[in-house]
């Protein structure tokens, strides 16, 4: 009996017969034990396609917040078109649906051992890890932009107090300020989450104070749906927003919190009323403590079941990993978890997984009635690995019905509430 | 005590069936209820995909990758899958309960 025990092969077994619909075969072993770290996008879904599929199985997920507060949406906190508790789930339909869920933070992965040691001291035993923990910030990639310059330069990247924070800053600037944006170059957690955010701080400022500019200094060439966001800020938003790509100076490389200044590669300075500095990011710490990330500081995997190519056994799915041409999304992160989770019951089983198909859609708010979306369908091809389907996917057209717009607005409401459902609800 | 274990394990991949088919599907049908929700009965006008017609469904989807029914997103997304696997789709969603 080498290479699979027995309650991996049965628990396995039942399970890929339960994802497709047929009866549950009960044999009274234990089930096999398979521990998420994270849950946001990736770990949750994952946790609840794996119990989907496998009901016997031993499911933990780990995650040190009773509360998750999902990036999508808080731009619109931002905003101030909705509230934080709007925006915030707790975990506890998971446990309802037979996860035990453990409020504490994984410390270590003894992948040897199979085993995660928790900050508190306990250790779980699994016999497949998911790990989805999102990305950590670069302190110091800037100059002067550490934890502390947070506090006084938010980068709202992460979802929370930050966001409540740069709503806070935006609610006491004065009519007239200037709103300045740092946007990190390639890859990063949501390609077209700053624009989305520079979308919504145009439109409170417009409507509040209609005298201030924003000022978005970017360190790449181009960004996510482009031609799209900067038709929409001239219709909505004329003369308000200016926005200067790397080519220009436009790479922030030094701040002071204090004097709330920004300064770029070529000795600009810029004085903001409010600054929002988004960071350069990698995989979160506990995958980068384990092995599970490269030199550049993100996880390759292989994609026909999101396993990690550097230590077999895990599965890193969402923003850790190296998904390119997926994008650092949520959906990506929800459609890649389901991968995972069907992948991890088969290799308990002791087989592969057949081809697979996965979606990403990031729909984005750039004002009332008014959003743009980017859709993408992706597959796994020999030779070929990860890619998108020629001809297939897009953003909305250029041209299009106002009707159109209002539509993905409303349509993009629907996916919120769909996606963070199927996770929490 | 190896024999019964082994034999356990026999057993359980002979009930489970192998198509390897209809499990891609089933991974492929997963992937649409990011918008669809959870059990695919629609949410904040995106419509409900469970229990309608097979026949249906799968022409929508090829009249959507067609062109023929005009759409914000699923004429972009239905470009990404082939005839047979929107049959498999179409089934999928139509057995649902
Ligand atoms: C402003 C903004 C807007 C966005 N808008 C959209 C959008 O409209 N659509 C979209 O699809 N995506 C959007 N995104 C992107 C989306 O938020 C991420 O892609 C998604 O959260 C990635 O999922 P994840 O599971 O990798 O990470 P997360 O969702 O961040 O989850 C990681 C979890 O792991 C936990 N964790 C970390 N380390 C440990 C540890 N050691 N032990 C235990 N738990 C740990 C964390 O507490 C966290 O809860 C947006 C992002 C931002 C910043
Ligand atoms: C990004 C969100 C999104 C995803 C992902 C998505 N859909 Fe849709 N779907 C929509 C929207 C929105 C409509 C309404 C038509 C339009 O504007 O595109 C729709 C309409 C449909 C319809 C027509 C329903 C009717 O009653 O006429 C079908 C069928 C359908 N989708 C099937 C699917 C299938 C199958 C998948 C997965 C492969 C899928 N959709 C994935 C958003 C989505």
């Amino acid at each position: 009996m080498t290479g699979f025990s027995r309650r991996r092969f049965i628990a396995g077994a039942a399970g890929a017969s339960a994802a497709i619909g047929m009866p549950q075969i009960a044999y009274g072993q234990a089930a096999a034990r398979v521990v998420v770290i994270g849950g946001g996008f990736g770990g949750a879904t994952t946790a609840r396609f794996l119990k989907k599929a496998s009901p016997q199985l031993n499911v933990t997920l780990v995650e040190p917040n009773r509360r998750f507060v999902t990036c999508p949406y808080s731009n619109l906190v931002i905003g101030g078109w909705r509230k934080l508790d709007q925006i915030s789930f707790g975990y506890d339909r998971l446990a309802k649906a037979g996860i035990a869920v453990v409020h504490d933070t994984a410390a270590a992965i003894e992948h040897d051992r199979k085993r995660v040691r928790l900050a508190g001291g306990r250790m779980l035993p699994y016999d497949r890890l998911i790990v989805s923990p999102g990305i950590d910030l670069r302190w110091g990639a800037i100059a002067g932009y550490d934890e502390k310059a947070a506090s006084l330069m938010p980068h709202a990247w992460k979802a929370g107090e930050q966001t409540l924070l740069l709503r806070r800053q935006l609610e006491s600037m004065p009519d007239g300020g200037l709103f300045v944006m740092a946007a990190p170059a390639n890859p990063f957690r949501c390609p077209p989450g700053p624009y989305e955010r520079i979308s919504m701080v145009a439109s409170y400022l417009k409507q509040s104070k209609p005298r201030s500019k924003v000022l978005v200094l970017d360190a790449k060439e181009n960004f996510s749906k482009q031609p799209l966001f900067q038709d929409a800020w001239a219709k909505l938003y004329p003369g308000m927003i200016e926005w200067v790509p790397v080519g220009k100076d436009g790479k922030v490389v030094k701040v002071d919190p204090k004097a709330k200044t920004v300064e770029t590669e070529f000795g600009q300075v810029h004085k903001a009323a409010v600054a929002n500095v988004i960071p350069p990011q990698f995989a979160g710490k506990i995958a980068r403590d384990s092995g599970l990330a490269d030199q550049s500081g993100w996880c390759p995997i292989d994609p026909t079941s999101f396993e990690s190519r550097l230590v077999k056994g895990i599965h890193v799915v969402g923003d850790a990993t190296i998904a390119a041409p997926m994008p650092k999304s949520g959906f990506a992160a929800n459609s890649q978890g389901k991968v995972a989770a069907a992948a991890a019951v088969a290799m308990l089983q002791g087989k592969a997984l057949g081809p697979i198909g996965m979606v990403n859609t990031c729909y984005s708010h750039v004002g009332k009635d008014y959003a743009i979306s980017v859709a993408n369908v992706f597959r796994v091809v020999p030779d070929r690995g990860l890619i998108e389907v020629p001809d297939s996917g897009g953003t909305s057209p250029r041209q299009w019905e106002d009707e159109n717009r209002r539509l993905e607005s409303v349509y993009a409401d629907g996916w919120y509430a769909s996606i963070t459902g199927e996770m929490f609800g | 005590m190896k024999i019964h274990i082994i034999v356990a394990g026999i057993v359980a991949l002979a009930v489970a069936p192998a198509s390897a088919q209809t499990a891609d599907v089933s991974i492929l049908a997963s992937t649409c209820s990011g918008c669809h929700g959870a059990n695919a009965d629609g949410s904040g006008g995106i419509p409900g995909l469970k229990g309608q017609q097979q026949a249906y469904i799968a022409d929508q989807l090829k009249a959507f990758k067609g062109g023929s029914r005009p759409a914000t997103v699923m004429n972009r997304l239905a470009k990404g899958y082939t005839d047979e696997e929107i049959a498999g789709l179409a089934l999928h969603f139509s057995r649902l309960k």
